[in-house]
């Protein structure tokens, strides 16, 4: 199919030319009537390059999918679990969707084609391959083999710039217009290939669309000729300013307009608690074969694995009951990985100090680490059982943490049993994590509601009320002396008159506001400067001053 | 105690009495929760045993493996170490050019099987050549600061451990407060080989005897490639200047190809170390010794299924190339096995099977009764041992005995003869049958591997072999029946020698007669010159060749791979057609496959794609639309409950990762997961 091979052929046959032997002249006759042949229908054959290229992909494309198919079915390989909806199923039955391939390899075959100067097929943005169908070349195929590929070429061509195109021109919200025209200009795209390849066949559906359609070509083409090499690189750039247009079209009805104010978290929870869970028998029948595990987690535990379950669903229940039903009588510690502020700092220094009883401070998390694996290995009767809820929660998925928390997990004495919810979870870990966690998986898909994972007013449609925050600013304020409690409620003030005040900077830096205020205007508080600064440097202060700015509590300040 | 609370994260529960478990405790986790047998306690002791056999097993393996590896290592270290001591010429012109004795050593991609290899390695200098070894990983080292700390840390700790801990507060306020600096690690090294020169020789023999008097200061770079190239670059010039004073050597481990070092590091600063390359053995190698001592052999009486082992295969080769893995996802059959298979009791050693035979329970009988391979042997006998089988508990016992002796036997044989196939379709040209042994073993567990394709097409190939090759495989063959164990192989190695003696006695008489016979074509040829002529005589050659008859050599040959194939389908039957074989082989490849290559996110979607939750959507909507009716004064209102099952609905898919809060506008959020950006 490639010339270069021809040429090369008809090269090495010239050398030979002058031995006088009739079997080598009949043989060169011979290449080089083919050679000609071949330059007569140079058109013809780029043309059927072109083809065969498709073919190549296409061909490829079922290759690899095939060879995918074999993968997946060779991991996929099992017999019928009764328990367990999820790992039996290989993926290629769930996401039944292919993942478009192609678009990389199309790139790559229309530069080439680019190249090509003599090439009259434009590969990139011509809605015509009836062009195809014109050269004489192709009416050697067979006639159903050319629909096929030539429906196939369409589908390569067509799609991409055609769509770009469209999103560029149309910022339009009305979708049905849109595949309302797609769906028609295919269709005229049809016809016409009937029409030019199959003529023996009349249709007697001649729209008017589609004679329109048939007269517009040439002038398109013309117009694609020209613009060919320019699109090639408009192409790169419409994609990005395609893409760029981060302006979404999406409805302007918020929640607002409903007359319904938010809800709190507690009415939240009261109101979702009297509500009936639907299929609860089910659920729970399947809550119960998650339990007749729990022996089997125990020995496996036991024997060096950890255990991460998987699924829809809260798991928080299930594993409580684990807890309560099995860990009774061992030293096990719980971890709450949906809860906001959790680090693993806090995990690190509750196994410390709680269960290794071991009062002192640690400069880093890794000394803390080395200090919980020094003497989990002297004292081999030490033994703890760790189980975390979410540990792919915000908090938790860095990868330091990741890192620290397998750590520990790889220590033989330590125990861990964990569940993960969001769907990228897996993500967290490579290899070397892998290997030291050691997980087994279980897939307990409960279809529970995440009550308590949720309930941290994280949610975006729960108003923030703030009591949370207020609660933790009441101790701070319990534990201030009266004058700093003075000072504190100045400052509250000040903030909450200048509140609206856009400009004013202390909406965005509590710092400045507390300094202002400080050099300006109480003279009184001057006196207590030096104080005042003191407490800024704490934790305390900081954090005050974080939720004061914050404005949620600015209500809660008030009273 | 709950664990709900606005303030707290963690919570630590101890026992209110310290009633620790008992250590049995695993053996109380083996109960099934669907047949308590009395068997348990016993099976799980199996277990153990038989795992801890593997375990020490795997790790021999391991060690012989890497053996020559750390011998060539250890060798070069005391080489770069020696010109030290002895201040020899070639140190000192070395000196001049300051180059550092490195060696690089090409472990593979499997990077988590690395850490043994490593803490082999650091093992063997500290008794052989030095106790100062400093193992880095690259994250611990962000930057060169933190890389000396943490090597300084290291060497001074070992030194207390080396040293008796009477200077110990010394060394500690050192660590502590010393700048971490090259001059003080220097400074530091002198004062430790001082203090073992001036130690009394007695004190100190055994160190000394193990040690040489200035031991080098080895460094370890875990992961060559995740390390920054400044600090590498840094550690490297500054150490280079200082390689007078201390004698370093360093160690790179690369998980990819020694190029890196050239591409990590500029001319200017490689030039500043010596390298010489160390190639451990591949991962591939490795698990296919593994397979082989641990599989192919007959020595554990648990085995893997066809399935199973595919899965474990394809995990290794698919995944993560690493050996541990392997291993770890054979442990696990092996508890799944035992923990799943109540007669799984008998699968032990052949001594054992007797006693645990006949102490069978009559339950554990009606287990056996009820295995679906023992059913097909039921049905083959006559009725009236059909009867006793199923009726009489002690017949029964005397049966599965003899039973599963045979099992024994077979997989004795089966694996010599599977060996001997091996021997042939190894060498065959594109390895129809596979190249592996473990992929020959998979095809025969897996069906009759007689009736397959590949087989007929290699045993074509087999019989075109020429003699050399065939007499060598032959004589292979001969070897590994003589080694097996199996009784049945006295006469396949009679036969087999008797074809090498034919083959020899062909050779001394076709000396003799080819020698006539090849003269005559030979001159045909050399009278022709032009090609078409020549073509003509090879055609005719050709021809007469294919009808001439078959000669001796040939005819030998044939019969040879007859009755290789003969013998492959007396045992190479596939372990489902043998009877009790649930008993020994592990299965359940799709409990494995769940285990250890879980898909969350397909879970996710199924659980998603399950009607029941829809139908729950689908009630919150039609609730929604029955609420207008109900309330119509209010239309606008949306029922609390539902507004509730609302929101948490939201949060939910926000903590499932599916949707985020988009920061564009209120109460608007942006689909993540398909199809969304």
């Amino acid at each position: 199919m490639s010339r270069p091979e021809g040429m090369r052929s008809s090269r090495h046959s010239l050398q030979v030319k002058f031995v006088p032997d009739e079997d080598v002249l009949k043989h060169i006759t011979d290449d080089t009537g083919t050679k000609v042949r071949k330059e007569k229908a140079q058109l013809s054959v780029s043309v059927k390059r072109f083809v065969k290229k498709l073919e190549n992909i296409s061909d490829n494309e079922a290759q690899e999918i095939l060879e995918e198919k074999n993968y997946v079915a060779a991991l996929g390989i099992c017999t019928q679990d009764a328990v367990g909806n999820g790992s039996n199923i290989s993926g290629g039955e769930v996401y039944s969707f292919q993942t478009p391939k192609r678009s990389n390899k199309m790139a790559e075959l229309a530069s080439e084609l680019a190249q090509t100067p003599e090439q009259n097929v434009s590969p990139d943005h011509s809605k015509c391959p009836e062009k195809m169908a014109k050269t004489p070349q192709n009416s050697k195929l067979s006639s159903s083999n050319r629909v096929q590929q030539t429906s196939k070429k369409k589908e390569f061509v067509s799609t991409t710039p055609y769509r770009l195109r469209k999103r560029l021109a149309a910022p339009d919200p009305y979708l049905e217009s849109e595949s309302e025209y797609s769906a028609s200009c295919s269709e005229e795209e049809e016809d016409e290939e009937e029409q030019k390849e199959v003529s023996t066949i009349i249709s007697d559906q001649k729209t008017p669309a589609k004679t329109k359609a048939a007269s517009t070509p040439p002038h398109r083409n013309s117009l694609a000729k020209k613009r060919k090499a320019q699109k090639m690189g408009n192409l790169v750039e419409e994609y990005f300013e395609a893409h760029s247009s981060s302006k979404v079209l999406t409805s302007d009805r918020t929640l607002q307009k409903f007359r319904k104010r938010r809800l709190n978290q507690q009415t939240l929870y009261d109101l979702l608690k009297n509500a009936p869970l639907a299929y609860a028998a089910e659920i729970r029948d399947l809550n119960q074969q998650h339990e007749s595990l729990f022996s089997k987690w125990m020995l496996q535990l036991h024997l060096g694995f950890n255990i991460v379950l998987y699924g829809l669903g809260s798991k928080r229940d299930l594993l409580e009951k684990f807890r309560t039903s099995l860990l009774q009588d061992s030293v096990h510690l719980v971890v709450n990985g949906y809860f906001p502020s959790i680090t693993v700092r806090s995990i690190l220094n509750s196994i410390t100090e709680e269960v290794l009883d071991h009062i002192g401070t640690f400069r880093s998390p890794l000394d803390q680490l080395e200090f919980i694996t020094k003497r989990f290995k002297e004292d081999s009767s030490l033994e703890l059982y760790v189980l975390i809820h979410n540990l792919d929660s915000q908090m938790l998925r860095g990868e330091r943490s990741q890192q620290i928390l397998a750590q520990l997990s790889s220590l033989p004495s330590i125990y861990l049993i964990a569940s993960i919810d969001h769907i990228n979870a897996p993500l967290m870990w490579d290899q070397a994590k892998l290997s030291l966690y050691n997980w087994l998986w279980y897939e307990t898909t409960t279809f529970s509601p995440y009550v308590e994972e949720t309930s941290y007013e994280n949610s975006l449609l729960v108003q923030q009320s703030g009591s949370l925050a207020l609660s933790s600013l009441m101790h701070v304020l319990h534990s201030l002396t009266l004058n700093a409690r003075g000072i504190f409620r100045l400052l509250a003030q000040h903030q909450l008159e200048k509140k609206d005040n856009p400009s004013y900077p202390g909406n965005y830096s509590p710092f400045l506001i507390c300094l202002g205020c400080c050099c300006s205007q109480q003279p009184w508080v001057l006196v207590c400067r030096l104080h005042f600064q003191q407490q800024l440097s704490s934790n305390s202060w900081l954090s005050e001053a974080h939720w004061l700015s914050s404005g949620t509590v600015s209500d809660s300040v008030k009273q | 105690m709950s664990t709900c609370s606005v303030s707290k994260g963690c919570f630590v529960f101890k026992p209110s009495t310290k009633k620790r478990r008992l250590s049995d405790k695993t053996g109380h986790d083996f109960r099934c929760p669907s047949n308590d047998s009395e068997d348990t306690q016993l099976r799980f002791v199996t277990c153990q045993s038989l795992w801890n056999q593997i375990k020490s097993e795997t790790e021999q393996i391991q060690e012989d493996l890497n053996k020559q590896l750390l011998d060539n290592l250890v060798s070069f270290l005391s080489r770069s170490h020696s010109d030290f001591q002895e201040k020899t010429t070639e140190w000192t012109c070395r000196m001049k050019f300051r180059e550092i004795p490195t060696a690089a050593l090409v472990l593979g991609v499997n990077v988590t099987d690395h850490d043994l290899t490593f803490r082999g390695l650091s093992d063997v200098l500290q008794d052989n050549i030095t106790p100062y070894v400093a193992l880095l990983e690259a994250k611990d080292c962000p930057g060169i600061k933190n890389l000396m700390q943490k090597l300084m840390g290291q060497l001074m700790n070992c030194d207390i451990d080396v040293d008796s801990m009477d200077d110990e507060d010394c060394v500690q306020v050192s660590q502590n407060r010393i700048r971490c600096s090259m001059p003080s690690l220097i400074s530091w090294y002198d004062s430790v080989t001082k203090k073992t020169d001036s130690e009394t020789p007695s004190k100190k023999r055994n160190s000394s005897s193990r040690h040489w008097r200035s031991p080098p200061v080895v460094v370890i770079f875990k992961d060559m490639e995740s390390f920054t190239t400044k600090v590498l670059q840094d550690f490297i010039v500054i150490s280079s200047q200082h390689i007078h004073e201390l004698p370093l050597v360093l160690i790179f481990g690369i998980a990819t190809s020694p190029m890196i070092i050239h591409r990590l590091l500029p001319h200017s600063v490689s030039s500043l170390l010596c390298i010489e390359l160390f190639q451990s053995l591949s991962c591939k190698e490795h698990l296919s010794t593994i397979i082989d001592k641990l599989l192919l052999t007959s020595r554990f009486p648990f085995k893997l299924g066809e399935k199973v082992l595919q899965v474990l295969i394809n995990i290794f080769l698919y995944h993560d190339f690493s050996v541990q893995n392997f291993i770890k996802g054979f442990q696990l059959c092996i508890v799944e096995h035992f923990y799943s298979q109540p007669l799984s009791v008998l699968c032990c050693h052949l001594v054992d099977i007797k006693k645990r035979v006949y102490s069978l329970s009559h339950d554990q009988c009606e287990n056996i009764r009820r295995l679906p391979s023992f059913r097909r042997y039921v049905e083959k006998q006559e009725s009236g041992k059909q009867i006793e089988l199923l009726t009489n508990d002690s017949f029964l016992k005397e049966e599965t005995q003899k039973l599963l002796e045979d099992l024994h036997v077979y997989h004795e044989n089966y694996v010599s003869i599977l060996r001997c196939l091996h021997v042939f379709t190894s060498s065959l040209p594109k390895y129809p049958l596979g190249k592996q042994i473990r992929e020959l073993h998979c095809a025969c567990l897996e069906n009759r591997v007689w009736e397959t394709e590949e087989y007929e097409s290699s045993l074509q190939l087999a019989r075109m072999l020429n003699k050399t090759d065939l007499v060598t495989m032959l004589q292979q063959c001969v070897e590994i029946l003589i080694a097996s164990s199996g009784k049945e192989f006295d006469r396949a190695i009679e036969k087999l020698k008797e074809f090498l003696t034919q083959f020899q006695n062909l050779e001394v008489a076709e000396a003799s007669q080819e020698r006539d016979v090849s003269v005559s074509p030979q001159k045909e040829l050399q009278k022709k010159t032009d090609l078409y002529h020549l073509q003509k005589t090879l055609l005719e050659l050709k021809e007469s060749r294919r009808s001439k008859k078959l000669t001796k050599f040939e005819m030998l040959r044939f019969e040879v791979v007859d009755y290789i194939d003969s013998l492959v389908r007396r045992y190479l039957v596939p372990a489902d057609n043998r009877t009790l074989h649930e008993i020994v082989y592990f299965n359940a490849a799709a409990v494995l496959r769940g285990h250890l290559n879980a898909a969350p996110r397909t879970a996710l979607h199924t659980a998603l794609n399950n009607p029941h939750w829809y139908l729950k959507a689908f009630s919150t909507v039609v609730m929604a639309a029955e609420e207008p009716n109900a309330d119509a004064a209010s239309s606008d209102q949306v029922d609390d409950v539902i507004h509730a099952r609302f929101i948490r609905a939201v949060s939910e898919l926000e903590l499932l990762g599916f949707i985020k809060p988009s920061k564009q506008k209120t109460d608007h959020v942006a689909r993540l997961t398909w199809g969304g950006c």
